[in-house]
């Protein structure tokens, strides 16, 4: 009569009163669980973005260096800076072993990065906030930020992309 | 059961059988080689992914910083294929050969069936070890297209993969037919239920990772080009889905060793059973927790995947979050440890390395490993968490101090009944499950805390020092510490380890025959023959007014409080990121 032999047949045993007590905590918390991610979804300020499209991994390329060319306000050791477009858009690719433009962003104005990679798979965690998206070839993620601090902020590669994984970065500045 | 039968019934008296002198189970003994030869191909694997382990700390540990970048991505590959397939795998296919044999006092019907698919196990272990270390697969096992690895890694992963969803196969079949003979005549034992269980979801599991290594390997021999969130997805159907395999293996063997160390009997058959059932129902669902921050996937999509359908599965083990305590519990009280709300607790064999597993698994799958991955499994949460060391720290929690020290503690009773020898160094024994737990325990802090931080999985530099653009964050002397304590932790992890494959091997090879090994308090099996214990242990009251389990109701409700402090302590965490996002 232990958990390692027969039991008797009728296993089906009332549920007990600490039993009872516990389950209904346990489903309560499970339900819990379950709505506040739709709740959060609908009325919190940090959504998980959902939008996104399919892109040959070459015309991204050709989009963004097209947004550099006409948006680029600097650069930074050799890596260009720009602003987002009037619409407040901008792109950010990925590559072995950058993330590239820097963009220049303002405090409280929102813009919507349109992120990808030319090559490998990618991730984009923003530090130190810590905010992490996956990056994929051949799909663009629409990102939507509003900063609402302003100062350099850092962007490393959290998905394996190859030898150089461990110096791939780049960088966000939010000015007032 | 005396009536006679056919020579391929599960019962052939001609077949060679012993009855074990401890546990009175009718042992067929052909099925023995079968199980020690997994046991200790399990072994040997985690022996090598151990003393991988070791390199690869060593260089978290930046004072230290022992391998360069090549050899650390080419070690955690090898490191995470052996750990994570090769010594698990190897394991549960020892524990279903038992499971399906001895538990239910069966022959096994096909053993040259089984030795087949334990030499394909073997072989594709070998191959893909072999191809990992020597450079050929830095990719990880993960290896996401467009990075592939050498076709004979996945050649390796394939052979292993075939055999064990044969084992797998075997193992229902073997109930099945126990079932259809008669052999067992009322219910499963909850313990091969469990393990039902697992090997329903593994051949489910299985067939997705076929899904996705085969395209995998035509892609590495340059026939094909896979798109890259199609696999992810494929990929994680069978990544995520082993973890559930892993977890109703583990429960199967919480319920074990509760019975082999205090004679606790389930408090409730039909309620435990239910939740292996929503085990089930989770299935196919829990995979898209890889996903969550990735492109091309819908909002309702995400949601209801990553809460295994309103966190059925979450359910299942909350049920036996409770019932494995109870079932201690009430066993101890009928001993008369009825002192107080804990002295059932205060009094129990901590000295038993069974039990000490029992309780290091229990408390470290559910307290770190099950919380985190709630958290990381809500979807808003994941932003903060995805890929960073965090994730590295969770599966540590459950994989690790969950379901690897579950199997150690079910190894220290296997090995020795079933090799019919005394367990080797039984006073280190006693030390192992706590040495290894406070080893991982440093290690999982140190992880989740770097995860914390910022820093990111996989990276060879977690301040990313040589980057042409420098993260000024990453430099922070906390990440530092935190790395420092991973480099720590891990070293005591691997001592912890290496303890329990010294006292394996020392035991298999050369533990001294005995047909009644002393395994601890192993007599204590009710309902067999042999030794038994001095108590009957009596059923749960189900129709009592009182509580029957005070010191386990509150203690699970202590535990819900903590769950809801730290869910509650992400969501400021996110709410204070302070961007809007979206």
């Amino acid at each position: 009569m232990s958990a390692l032999s027969v039991p008797n047949t009728r296993y089906l045993e009332r549920v007990g009163r600490d039993e009872r007590v516990w389950l209904l905590f346990a489903i309560v918390w499970c339900l819990f669980l379950f709505v506040i991610m739709y709740v959060w979804q609908f009325f919190g300020s940090q959504r998980t973005p959902i939008e996104s499209y399919r892109i040959e991994p070459s015309e991204f390329r050709t989009l963004t260096q097209e947004y550099v060319a006409g948006h680029q306000v600097g650069d930074v050791n050799g890596v260009p800076v720009t602003v987002p477009t009037e619409q407040g858009e901008a792109f950010l690719a990925a590559r072995a072993f950058a993330f590239e433009p820097v963009l220049q962003l303002r405090r409280g104005e929102s813009v919507r990065i349109y992120l990808s990679s030319y090559d490998y798979q990618h991730g984009m965690s923003i530090q130190p906030l810590n905010l992490n998206f996956q990056v994929l070839p051949g799909y663009v993620y629409v990102v939507n930020l509003t900063p609402t601090s302003t100062g350099e902020f850092g962007i490393v590669c959290n998905e394996y992309c190859g030898l150089g994984h461990h110096v791939m970065s780049g960088r966000i500045i939010v000015t007032d | 059961m005396a009536t006679a039968r056919a020579p391929r019934s599960l019962l052939d008296r001609g077949a060679p059988w012993r009855v074990c002198q401890v546990t009175g189970y009718q042992v067929f003994t052909p099925v023995q080689r079968l199980i020690v030869f997994n046991a200790v191909a399990a072994v040997l694997s985690l022996a090598l992914g151990g003393v991988l382990a070791l390199f690869i700390a060593l260089t978290r540990w930046e004072a230290v910083s022992l391998l360069p970048p090549e050899l650390y991505y080419r070690f955690t590959s090898t490191h995470g294929v052996v750990m994570l397939v090769f010594w698990i795998v190897f394991f549960e296919i020892a524990a279903l050969l038992f499971g399906g044999t001895v538990l239910i006092n069966a022959k096994l019907k096909g053993v040259r069936f089984a030795w087949t698919y334990t030499a394909l196990m073997a072989v594709g272990a070998i191959v893909t070890t072999a191809t990992t270390l020597s450079g050929h697969a830095n990719n990880m096992f993960t290896a996401y297209p467009p990075l592939v690895n050498h076709p004979m890694f996945y050649v390796g992963i394939i052979l292993f993969a075939v055999g064990a969803l044969c084992g797998s196969c075997h193992f229902v079949y073997q109930v099945w037919s126990a079932r259809r003979e008669g052999v067992i005549a009322g219910p499963l034992p909850l313990v091969v239920y469990g393990l039902l269980t697992a090997a329903i979801i593994a051949i489910w599991t299985l067939l997705h990772g076929a899904v996705a290594y085969v395209p995998a390997l035509f892609q590495a021999l340059g026939w094909l080009e896979l798109d890259p969130a199609v696999y992810r997805t494929l990929f994680w159907g069978f990544g995520h889905g082993a973890q559930q395999i892993n977890l109703a293996a583990m429960v199967a063997c919480w319920y074990a060793l509760a019975a082999l160390t205090t004679g606790a009997r389930p408090v409730n058959e039909g309620l435990s059973r239910f939740a292996f059932v929503l085990y089930l129902v989770g299935i196919n669902m829990g995979s898209m927790h890889h996903l969550l921050v990735d492109p091309g996937i819908g909002m309702h999509a995400r949601i209801i995947n990553t809460s295994y359908f309103m966190y059925a599965a979450l359910l299942g083990s909350l049920i036996h979050a409770f019932s494995i305590p109870a079932a201690l519990e009430t066993a101890q009280r009928a001993r008369g440890f009825t002192e107080g709300l804990f002295g059932w607790l205060r009094k129990a064999p901590w000295r038993e390395p069974g039990f000490a597993a029992l309780m290091v698994s229990f408390i470290g799958f559910g307290v770190i490993g099950g919380v985190s991955g709630v958290l990381m499994g809500t979807m808003q949460l994941n932003m903060l968490i995805h890929n960073t060391l965090f994730v590295v720290g969770h599966f540590h929690s459950t994989v690790v101090l969950g379901t690897t020290v579950a199997f150690m503690g079910l190894a220290y009773y296997v090995v020795p009944l079933v090799m019919k020898r005394d367990l080797a160094f039984l006073g280190l024994a006693r030390w192992q499950p706590y040495v290894f737990g406070a080893g991982l325990l440093t290690l999982i802090g140190g992880l989740m805390l770097a995860g914390k931080l910022g820093a990111s999985r996989r990276a060879w530099d977690a301040s990313f020092s040589l980057a042409p653009l420098q993260v000024e964050s990453l430099s922070s002397p906390w990440l530092s510490f935190a790395n420092a304590v991973i480099g720590l932790g891990g070293v005591l992890a691997v001592i912890g380890g290496a303890m329990f494959v010294l006292i394996m091997v020392a035991t298999v090879f050369f533990g001294r025959a005995n047909e009644r090994p002393a395994v601890g308090t192993l007599g204590v099996l009710a309902g067999r023959e042999g030794p038994k214990s001095d108590v009957e242990i009596p059923e749960f009251d189900h129709h009592a007014k009182t509580f029957q389990a005070p010191g386990t109701t509150t203690l699970v409700f202590v535990f819900l409080v903590w769950f809801v402090v730290m869910f509650a302590w992400a969501s400021i965490n996110l709410a204070r990121v302070g961007w809007g996002v979206g």
